[in-house]
């Protein structure tokens, strides 16, 4: 297929494009197979250049023959086109259309993306399951990596490599992986150094209604708990909804068979009552009508901040077991793939300084997320805006990104990113010229050929020039595991992601830049100090030479 | 001290205010003349202010003791349990006699003593000079002058003696007024913008009924409006919602009628009475003590409560305040019922929004003086210092430290103040340590000779000033720079800083705010520290040049030389480990959080066989 097809109105002149805080620019608008671009001709810029892959939705009406086009982005902005000419505007928004829901990843601008940056590090390489391995492989001989899924055959949604306890053999994994749902059997998520303890993670146990069991999913997890201690599992679904999964073969780890776990149910919500929240809370956000009761009233029935509440009191369940119970612990909820994934990356924030920091908070989403196998071209396909609502759209991520900010709000100091780079990767898990977020699990993204023909999103940010926009000017590595706190008057409304096109930040901005400023000259206060300091004790050494002889 | 009958009292324990189980501290509690004071075991000291109590209760006896919560009036909340219900029931009724005291001079500013001469004491009432103030935004001038009509408090017992009307409006013209003026509040100038010559005025409601009128006070309206040069229109602005305005015309007060001033437009801008916000904290305070909230509660609870919709009120009529002064160069009359609650919200927002000035630390005490102190703002009463009655008391002046606190979270570099600041004024607006507060109008001040017998807060508050500095203060705004705050209602948020101020656990645990206030003060330093060294080295240099060869001068050093740089290879120092201690984190410890009760669990002695479906439960409830 040509995009050429889709595009029948390839150019427009003396388009209006109107974006909230920005005054109204006349220019030319252009559509190319990935990109609508805006410009005004002045000093050669253009004023938008917006990937079709970021569009959600978008609405058209006419008066006379001038054509609006409303355009929806799965970052929450909303821009408006005045196209003068019904014909041509029509043109233009059934291109925008067809473009923006390509049914083919291989049509996708990461297949077509050339980098204008030199690659000092190819990104696809950055965090390879062998080098992750070793920082573990120091402290415990425990562990080892499995092959056993080499060919995705184990278990689809699994990356090829896996940690596994030492004394379970691949013929007990691939047992394991028949009682367990999808095939994802129990591996390593975590390891905590100061006391061995770990969390693991995996899918329900397909017990169904009869109670079956399996005596190598016993032995292996097991296999991780020391002589006569406890672990704990945690059930990211409540008891009810665990009870109802084993009607449908699925359920839960039963006492008898499992005498040395004691299981935790919390009720973290999936799938559409995610999606319904989401969709609800950026309708409140954008409406700045509401009265007082109104914007509290919608805040509320929105629910965002219930599930962030939930998710992070179950990341924290975790940490608290680890490391003040010195229990391990198992997550899982039905699948595995995304609240288990929530819990048992935010319990790593908490836990592990290492995740604090760009590089281990990369390493993070890459081993927790990607090859962990959150079916991200899924969860992200549409964003607020869509009315087609599918089963499996769901902003799980998102809400992962938003407890990080949350944490990060109540230990400013302990993170050596900013928000911006929070903000950055829910973008780019949306809409991206990267291929990092392509595809829903390590064996898809091996069909795809990403690596050899797409650039990762790695490669571009972990550049000097990238990184320094991410980092934090008041991070100072702090060894500690940090306990946030979860009170509904500690959490907050996350303003640079839901209010970002609402509301103009100049001011808050401003406040930065300063505050940027006087952490800046005190260092070169400190630096130009010491250097005074020793130049003087140079002199009197020097005087005191000169003077003794 | 007659009240008090038990002065130590042991092994009491102190609750944590949030946790569902009983976790506590355990310790002892004194009681002084003026403080209830309990150290605990780590010898951490709590110290509470009687007149800072705003309620003590005494719960049902349980096994443990008998329970005793003290609510403050800075949202302090304390849970003692008392070993002997005896030495709980002596407590209490001290509490009770001690924290609402039946005269001004049993108050705690009449017996405090900061170890100050009368003349530093007098010094310190002299700080703020209203009619500086007055100098200072630019009256007397042709249009505006001083009038002696209340000079001996004769028209109005609740103004200052100083008031300021337009020139041509005769005494019997104020005097006129004052008498079709709920409590003889006649107008009088609140704020004078010399830029655009147009004024704030302050007033109480019409004696209208339904039809009454008065020429004088339609002179004495008239008189202001033609004080403006630039726009004979004035807007009469009346605080009040109108059906409540309406209501008050049935006993013969009321509005302005349009159709009998001249050159007038008249507007209701919709603030509710003191009861209403009285009991909107009440549900706020009432949500938040919530054990185990949830999200929803929270917010459904801030809902109800209708906190935040009262504070954009106040805000937006600021605003409008504002806008008629900058947009349409228009003077404004403000007034509400008595013209001392919400007229006083008003004003003084409206001309913090307009003038830099009342921004700054000293102008901020200045607006409060002026708008609040001077103009009989019923701080006694609204803050319940005295025992009296309880349907006096209202948060309004809690309501304008808000509103001022949105304005810093909008626009952070505006104000040379922190929260600290107002956090500090809200407590002794409270602690009658001081005697700015007390009474209820200058003329009752004056009565109770507080600048003889009491000390003045602000002198106190300057000598602390590093504290409440905002160090991303921008001084070079210029004095008339607005502020036009966005009040879109998502921008209005809970104030967890005031409203939890003692309750850690809920607040972040490092500081951006501390730490760049900190870092602030340690450049100054490290500026002082170059400029030391650079003349030592300076001094070193001369020594050697005075001994050595013209020559070596040629070779001496510069601090910038790369050859310096290169040849040194001396460890570097580490400066002043501040921001170290100051990063530390603060109580982490999961057992402070919310999720801590789940502690509880994890340390019970688990039976042998706990049946599976009982287990769950306990662990998801």
């Amino acid at each position: 297929m040509e995009f050429a097809e889709l595009i029948k109105t390839p150019r427009v002149d003396n388009v209006v494009l109107h974006r909230p805080f920005y005054p109204a620019v006349e220019g030319t608008l252009c559509l190319t197979g990935h990109h609508l671009i805006l410009s005004s001709r002045q000093d050669n810029t253009e004023e938008l250049w917006l990937l079709h892959s970021n569009i959600d939705a978008i609405d058209k009406r006419f008066v006379g023959s001038l054509g609006t086009i409303i355009i929806k982005c799965k970052d929450f902005r909303i821009i408006q086109l005045d196209i003068p000419g019904m014909e041509e505007c029509l043109n233009i928004a059934s291109s925008i259309e067809a473009l923006s829901t390509l049914d083919s990843v291989t049509l996708m601008y990461p297949f077509f993306y050339r980098p204008m940056f030199e690659v000092i590090e190819d990104g696809w390489h950055s965090f390879l399951p062998e080098q992750e391995f070793e920082l573990y492989s120091s402290a415990t001989s425990d562990w080892r990596l499995s092959y056993v899924n080499k060919e995705f055959a184990v278990c689809p949604s699994y990356p090829p490599i896996v940690i596994v306890p030492k004394s379970i053999d691949d013929e007990a994994l691939r047992k394991v992986a028949t009682f367990r749902h999808g095939g994802r059997f129990p591996v390593l998520s975590y390891y905590h150094k100061k006391n061995g303890m770990v969390i693991m993670r995996s899918g329900q146990p397909l017990t169904g209604t009869n109670g079956r069991r399996c005596k190598e999913d016993e032995k292996l997890i097991n296999a991780t708990l020391r002589a006569g201690k406890r672990g704990y599992i945690i059930d990211t679904r409540s008891l009810n909804v665990a009870q109802q999964a084993r009607a449908k073969g699925g359920g839960f780890e039963q006492e008898a068979h499992y005498p040395q776990w004691r299981r935790i149910h919390k009720s973290i919500e999936r799938y559409h009552i995610l999606q319904d929240s989401l969709i609800k809370l950026v309708e409140a956000c954008n409406d700045q009508t509401h009265n007082m009761d109104r914007w509290l009233s919608k805040l509320e029935a929105s629910n965002w901040l219930t599930h962030v509440k939930e998710i992070l009191t179950t990341a924290c369940l975790a940490a608290q077991c680890i490391d003040r119970e010195g229990a391990s612990v198992l997550i899982h909820g039905a699948e595995g793939t995304d609240s288990t994934l929530q819990a048992a990356s935010l319990a790593q924030i908490i836990l592990e300084p290492r995740s604090r920091t760009v590089r281990g908070f990369e390493a993070l989403i890459e081993r927790e997320w990607l090859q962990a196998g959150h079916p991200f071209q899924q969860r992200c396909a549409q964003s607020a805006y869509c009315s087609s609502k599918q089963k499996w759209e769901a902003p799980v991520f998102l809400l992962f990104l938003d407890c990080v900010w949350q944490i990060l709000r109540q230990f400013p100091c302990s993170f050596e990113f900013n928000e911006h780079f929070l903000i950055m990767l829910f973008e780019h898990a949306y809409a991206s010229q990267f291929g990092t977020f392509l595809g829903n699990n390590e064996s898809e993204r091996c069909k795809l050929k990403l690596q050899q023909k797409t650039m990762s999103l790695w490669s571009w940010v972990n550049r000097p020039s990238e990184l320094s926009k991410f980092a934090n000017p008041l991070f100072e590595a702090n060894n500690l595991v940090i306990w946030p706190s979860v009170a509904p008057q500690s959490l907050q409304l996350w303003e640079g992601i839901f209010l970002r096109w609402n509301r103009s930040s100049k001011y808050v901005d401003e406040a930065y830049e300063e505050m940027v400023n006087i952490i800046e000259y005190n260092r070169e206060l400190q630096a130009k100090v010491n250097i005074l300091r020793r130049q003087l004790a140079e002199l009197e050494t020097e005087d005191g030479l000169r003077e003794s002889p | 001290m007659e009240h008090i009958r038990t002065t130590k009292v042991e092994q009491v324990k102190l609750l944590d205010r949030f946790s569902t189980s009983n976790k506590s501290l355990t310790g002892t509690l004194y009681l002084t003349a003026t403080h209830l004071l309990f150290i605990d075991s780590h010898q951490k000291e709590t110290w509470i202010l009687h007149h800072h109590i705003a309620s003590v209760e005494k719960l049902a006896l349980t096994t443990s003791g008998c329970p005793l919560v003290i609510q403050c009036k800075n949202f302090r909340i304390v849970h003692f349990i008392v070993p002997r219900e005896r030495d709980c029931h002596d407590i209490y009724n001290s509490l009770l006699q001690l924290s609402k005291q039946a005269k001004y001079e049993d108050l705690y500013a009449f017996s405090y003593n900061p170890k100050q001469n009368d003349s530093e004491r007098l010094q310190g009432w002299q700080l703020i000079d209203l009619a500086e103030e007055y100098k200072r935004m630019g009256v007397p001038n042709p249009h505006w002058q001083l009038s002696d009509a209340n000079r001996e408090y004769k028209i109005c017992e609740t103004y200052p003696r100083e008031l300021y009307v337009p020139r041509i409006a005769s005494k019997p013209i104020i005097v006129g007024s004052s008498k079709f003026r709920s409590k003889g509040r006649f107008p009088v100038l609140s704020y004078y913008h010399q830029e655009k010559e147009a004024a704030i005025c302050r007033c109480s409601q019409p004696l209208s009924g339904f039809s009454a009128r008065c020429l004088e006070d339609e002179h004495l309206l008239q008189a202001i409006s033609k004080a403006n040069p630039v726009n004979r229109y004035m807007y009469v602005v009346d605080t009040r919602p109108k059906l409540n305005a309406m209501a008050n015309r049935a006993a013969g007060k009321g509005y302005e009628n349009e159709d009998n001033y001249s050159n007038i437009r008249f507007q209701f801008v919709g603030i509710e009475n003191i009861h209403v916000m009285r009991s909107s904290l009440q549900k706020l305070l009432e949500v938040n003590g919530t054990k185990g909230l949830s999200v929803n509660d929270f917010y459904s609870g801030l809902e109800n409560s209708g906190w935040l919709r009262h504070i954009k009120a106040v805000m937006d009529a600021a605003i409008f305040l504002a806008k008629a002064i900058m947009v349409e160069n228009a003077s404004v009359l403000v007034h509400c019922s008595d013209g001392w609650d919400r007229t006083s919200q008003v004003c003084s927002l409206g001309s913090l929004l307009l003038d830099s000035y009342y921004r700054t630390i000293k102008g901020f005490m200045v607006l409060i003086e002026k708008d609040w102190i001077s103009f009989g703002h019923k701080f006694s009463e609204r803050c319940g210092h005295l025992d009296g009655d309880p349907k006096e008391v209202s948060p309004v002046f809690t309501q304008f430290l808000e509103c001022v606190w949105h304005l810093t979270e909008q626009f952070p570099q505006a104000f040379e103040f922190n929260e600290a600041f107002l956090l500090q004024i809200h407590e002794h607006i409270h602690s009658c340590q001081f005697g700015n507060f007390l009474g209820n109008c200058q003329k009752e001040r004056e009565e109770l000779k507080l600048k003889e017998k009491t000390y003045s807060l602000w002198p106190f508050l300057l000598d602390d000033l590093k504290k409440y500095l905002n160090p991303l203060y921008s001084s070079k705004s210029q004095r008339f720079t607005v502020l036009e705050p966005n009040t879109v209602s998502f921008n209005f948020k809970f104030w967890r800083n005031m409203y939890h101020q003692f309750d850690r656990t809920l607040h972040p645990r490092q500081s951006v705010f501390n730490i760049i206030m900190n870092m602030n003060e340690q450049n100054k330093q490290l500026e002082k520290d170059i400029q030391d060294l650079e003349s030592k080295i300076k001094q070193c240099k001369n020594k050697q040049s005075d001994g050595v060869l013209t020559k070596e001068l040629l070779h001496s050093v510069h601090p910038e030389s790369s050859a310096l740089k290169t040849s040194l290879c001396l460890k570097e120092q580490t400066l002043l480990p501040v921001n170290d201690a100051l990063r530390t984190i603060e109580g982490s410890n999961p057992a402070d959080n919310r999720y801590c009760d789940y502690t509880e669990e994890f340390s019970k002695a688990e039976p042998g066989v706990v049946s599976l479906e009982y287990g769950v439960a306990r662990m998801t409830c």
